[in-house]
């Protein structure tokens, strides 16, 4: 343990460069960007970089990648908050209530909580990396089919029976979500599903083609009924918001850590950052006293799901290291980063390249200091992005909703998908059908049933193997316990005629 | 209308190259063609898989060096088990700024999938380097030599994991049951890395992972190589764990396993590019494969380095896709 | 029922005139369960049912679309209940104002496989200035271009994403 730390100094010592620090800054700015675009990932701007850094040392280089990493992580809220786009796909969460809040003028709020649990979330999850790496590679191992298929099923627990309204609608929109996500080439036979001879299905739905025109556009729809012009664009926001903001959040301590423990948890599973954010939003609210303010503009509603993703996002990087397995298409990128600098991800990285690991770890650290102060000292001037008038934003999100639907997959199909999804969308939301269940399902579906039949491939067909063991089937029973819990509480008010009396 | 005009310029001397290749200044000619815009490569995989790594490589290297006056952007077209990435080169007939890379789903997809495209649609340009597979088990695992692993197979239902389905793994293990009478479980994954840790976790008993997908695991003591499905041994001098190297892997043939299967990584262009086109990107790959990155991921990797252009790549292309066609119909992979 | 108020439906009619919301919930759930139709249809074709290792690649599919089809049917019934409810899906003027956004938006998307991403942004943007916020050609042309250019820079010079590109950038050697 000594022995980590002075191997962590030294990495202190290496990232506190001049040029490294510029580096991260450079990172930070680029990663913001990316993040901002929806489509243009991470991975793009890591694997176009990529190629410039072989002139550095790989320190250097890493430390400018997993910047942009940073970087992207933090402006994936940017677009979320003030307009309804979530620019990743962990950021979808951050839209149910930051979108809200922003339409009711307090846009630099969000982002300052948005911003800040990012940072905690991350911060959380670095300090476990730097203490538990060698363990926590460990535990992730035990991790098959069946024990991923029973984190998710607790990802689903945590959130079914959320929504408000007719529970119809719910299960038709989370069913219409499941169907969507079958869409394309089934993982497991390798046959083709409901894609009728079209080239362009076979791909699959994506996931942030269907967000982009569900959310962003008809929102758009949504808004201009009421007038050309976007609500909350009047609030003034200066330096003082964040402070202001900073206050009020050390009351959320509690909602902080459960965050960061379900964020780390699901980094380390893999199940990864997207099913973190929800499964900490749903939690999130069936823990809160007042459950029906979410989704209304309730800064708790912001924190859970960012802290979350965060905390996921970065400790999924610890079994890319350790075991060579990305978590994310970004840290594919990554990955292939360091073959190309002659590093051999896996777990012989944590024996011979230990200086190039804890010069990581350390600019983990910094990366996050340095871009929480930059984006931190940008939210006044993202805010201001509401100011400007609605006939030129229009037209501009119009165009960065289509440059984001195509780049997922460069085909001009995903443009047309992304409008009808924009139109299905516009008329779900006055029908009061919930859009999150359809986007929880979509996002979560098929890597669900993959994994559920992967297990029953490997147990011959028998259901067992999702109570083999004390850890599936801990989990398991914990999602089963989550799932009927309301109906549970239900039946014992039921059963107490006392209770039900007073 | 402009390029209409151009686009069909650019066929008419295509057609008159074809129509008289015998003279010699307008070769001369042909020859300085470059690239006048950005090319894309297209990767008919997803992002981070074997293929996506070699491209990128590629990618890093022509910038590295400067080999290009011209960017090249690696564009992933994964859908439909590759088929999107091979139809969009299909597709763009004559234009010369299109190179796909290609892994064995050129033959397996379109049986698959049905979806009609063929290596006969495209150019092919150059074979750069064959991948390996090797047989892996657990190093905690009771099997030390592939007669033991294949006698536990007979004897119960053992677990293979490997990558995709229907494609190059799932047809290995097709062909190992095959050849040695036992039934493997086996159960598709997303990825290389993925099925690699899932059988140090123990939750699979066996892979046909590439070289390079599991070698980490192998020098950190986690995994056991049982033998290799090619003609020789791998190349690779010196030790790649404390007791064995590359070329301590047996074949699966000297073991008792006559099953082989190597997957190609080649560069394919768009049909109808002219000759100098072609050249060119032979010429660039050819510098590519002379410097030092590359050799350190032939090396890492294990790669057989054989290379093919012109007739040969041709006779082979045609012999993997008969070998493919009979593989995957006895294993009934055929599309309905 | 819908004899008691007789009085609200009739300034409801003439104040909010549209397609009613009932209309509207009925063809939803119809759309719906056509869907869930489909998939049904589809998992037969592929095969359904639980195979020796499992379910095959159809059964999930197939019961999510029973699912679906119920539950809309669960929408349809409560849809045709609320006879008496009052209330319009959006007035005309609101949907008058969601076509012009929509339109203009649809010919974009249609005309990006033809005149690709640039050239139909720069003009998409100018039109929404000069349309909707009554700038000027003078400072909208040029605020449509820059924005394109803007995108076209950060897109295929900086991060080498490639979009679609039409006949001007082919012309001008993209």
């Amino acid at each position: 343990m000594l022995e980590d730390l002075a191997a962590l100094g030294s990495g202190f010592a290496v990232a506190l460069q001049p040029q490294n620090i510029a580096l991260m800054v450079a990172g930070i700015v680029l990663g913001v960007l990316i993040g901002v675009l929806p489509g243009l990932g991470g991975a793009n701007g890591i694997a176009i970089l990529l190629p410039l850094t072989f002139a550095l040392p790989p320190v250097s280089a890493i430390i400018l990648l997993s910047c942009i990493y940073w970087g992207a992580l933090f402006g994936g809220a940017i677009t979320s908050v003030l307009f309804n786009i979530p620019g990743e796909p962990w950021s979808v969460a951050t839209t149910f209530d930051g979108y809200p809040m922003a339409q009711q003028g307090k846009a630099g709020e969000a982002l300052t909580a948005a911003f800040t649990s990012s940072f905690v979330g991350a911060l959380v999850a670095v300090v476990m990396i730097t203490f538990l790496a060698p363990l926590v590679a460990e535990f992730a191992l035990k991790f098959g089919p069946p024990e991923f298929f029973a984190v998710m099923f607790l990802s689903f627990a945590c959130f079914v029976g959320l929504s408000r309204g007719s529970p119809f609608k719910a299960v038709a929109a989370m069913m219409f979500g499941f169907i969507l996500a079958g869409v394309g080439m089934d993982g497991v036979t390798g046959q083709m599903r409901m894609t009728f001879g079209s080239i362009e299905l076979m791909r699959g739905i994506d996931f942030l083609v269907v967000v982009i025109g569900l959310f962003g556009l008809s929102e758009i729809l949504v808004s201009i009924e009421e007038g050309l012009r976007f609500k909350g664009q009047r609030a003034v926001i200066t330096l003082k918001t964040v402070l202001r903001t900073w206050a009020e959040l050390p009351r959320h301590w509690w909602l902080f850590i459960r965050s960061s423990v379900i964020g780390c948890w699901m980094g380390i599973t893999p199940a990864g950052a997207t099913p973190a954010s929800f499964m900490s939003y749903g939690v999130a609210r069936r823990m809160s006293k007042d459950p029906n303010g979410f989704g209304k503009g309730k800064v708790e509603g912001v924190v859970a799901p960012e802290t979350a993703a965060h905390a996921a996002g970065t400790s999924a990087l610890l079994p890319m290291l350790s075991l060579g397995v990305p978590g994310s298409p970004t840290a594919a990128v990554l990955l292939g980063g360091l073959i190309m600098w002659g590093l051999q991800p896996g777990p012989m990285l944590f024996v011979e390249q230990k200086d190039f690991v804890w010069g990581l770890i350390a600019s983990m650290y910094l990366g996050n200091v340095v871009g929480l102060v930059i984006v931190l000292a940008c939210v006044p001037w993202f805010a201001a992005i509401l100011r400007v008038p609605f006939s030129i934003i229009a037209a501009v999100i119009l165009m960065v909703c289509a440059i984001g639907a195509y780049t997922v997959n460069s085909s001009e199909f995903d443009i047309v998908l992304m409008l009808v999804f924009g139109v299905i969308g516009y008329v779900m939301k006055k029908l009061d059908y919930p859009l999150a269940p359809l986007v929880l399902a979509l996002v979560l579906g098929d890597r669900t049933e993959e994994a559920f039949r992967q297990s029953l491939l490997l147990s011959e067909g028998s259901m067992g193997v999702f109570f083999s063991n004390w850890l599936v089937g801990g989990i398991m029973t914990a999602g089963l316990a989550v799932l009927f819990y309301p109906l549970i509480g239900r039946v014992l008010r039921a059963l107490s005629p006392r209770a039900a009396a007073a | 209308m402009t390029t209409l005009a151009r686009r069909q310029l650019f066929a008419a001397t295509g057609a008159s190259v074809i129509a008289a290749p015998a003279l010699a200044p307008q070769a001369a000619a042909q020859r300085a063609w470059e690239p006048a815009r950005p090319v894309q490569f297209i990767v008919p995989a997803g992002t981070g898989g074997g293929a996506d790594q070699m491209a990128r490589v590629i990618q890093g290297i022509v910038s590295k060096h400067s080999l290009m006056r011209q960017p090249l952007m690696v564009v992933n077209k994964a859908g439909g088990a590759g088929a999107e990435g091979f139809l969009e080169v299909k597709n763009a007939r004559a234009n010369p700024h299109y190179i796909i890379i290609s892994l064995s789903n050129i033959f397996t997809t379109p049986l698959s999938t049905g979806v009609p495209f063929s290596w006969r649609d495209l150019t092919p340009v150059k074979m750069l380097a064959l991948d390996e597979f090797v047989l892996w088990v657990n190093a905690q695992s009771p099997w030390t030599t592939l007669r033991q692993f294949v006698e536990a197979a007979r004897a119960g239902r053992l677990r293979m994991g490997g990558t995709g389905s229907r494609q190059e793994d799932q047809i290995i293990t097709v062909a190992i049951q095959r050849a040695t009478g036992a039934t493997f479980t086996y159960v598709p994954f997303r990825g290389g890395g993925e099925v690699a840790t899932q059988l140090v976790g123990r939750h699979i008993d066996a892979t046909v992972n590439n070289p390079i997908e599991a070698v980490t695991h192998w020098r950190s003591g986690t995994l056991r190589p049982l033998c290799v499905f090619d003609a020789r041994r791998l190349p690779g001098e010196g030790r790649v764990t404390e007791t064995m190297g590359w070329q301590d892997i047996p074949t699966c043939r000297e073991a008792g396993l006559d099953v082989e299967y190597l997957m190609m990584r080649a560069i394919f262009m768009a049909p109808g590019v002219q000759p100098a086109q072609a050249e060119y990107f032979r010429t660039l790959l050819a510098r590519v494969m002379e410097t030092p990155e590359w050799r350190d991921l032939m090396a890492q990797g294990a790669f057989n380095t054989t290379t093919m252009t012109g007739d040969p790549f041709r006779t082979w292309l045609e012999r993997e896709e008969q070998r493919h066609r009979s593989l995957m119909q006895e294993a009934g992979f055929l599309a309905q | 029922m819908s004899a008691t108020h007789p009085e609200l439906i009739g300034t409801v009619a003439t104040a909010e005139r549209g397609p009613s919301l009932r209309a509207m919930e009925i063809a939803t759930a119809v759309l719906l369960m056509a869907a869930g139709g489909i998939a049904m249809a589809d998992s037969v074709r592929v095969g359904m049912g639980w195979g020796a290792d499992g379910p095959l690649s159809g059964t999930f599919p197939f019961w999510l679309g029973v699912i679906l089809v119920l539950a809309s049917l669960g929408n349809l019934v409560s849809a045709l209940r609320m006879r008496a409810k009052p209330g319009s899906f959006a007035t005309l003027g609101q949907l008058r104002l969601v076509a012009t956004v929509l339109a203009p938006t649809a010919a974009y998307v249609a005309l990006i496989p033809f005149g690709g991403i640039y050239v139909t942004s720069a003009v998409l943007i100018a039109f929404f200035m000069i349309r909707f916020g009554e700038f000027r050609w003078r400072s909208a042309v040029p605020a449509g271009l820059a924005a394109s250019l803007l995108a076209f820079m950060t897109f295929e010079q900086w991060f080498l994403v490639p979009l679609p590109k039409g006949p001007v950038e082919t012309f001008l050697g993209f």
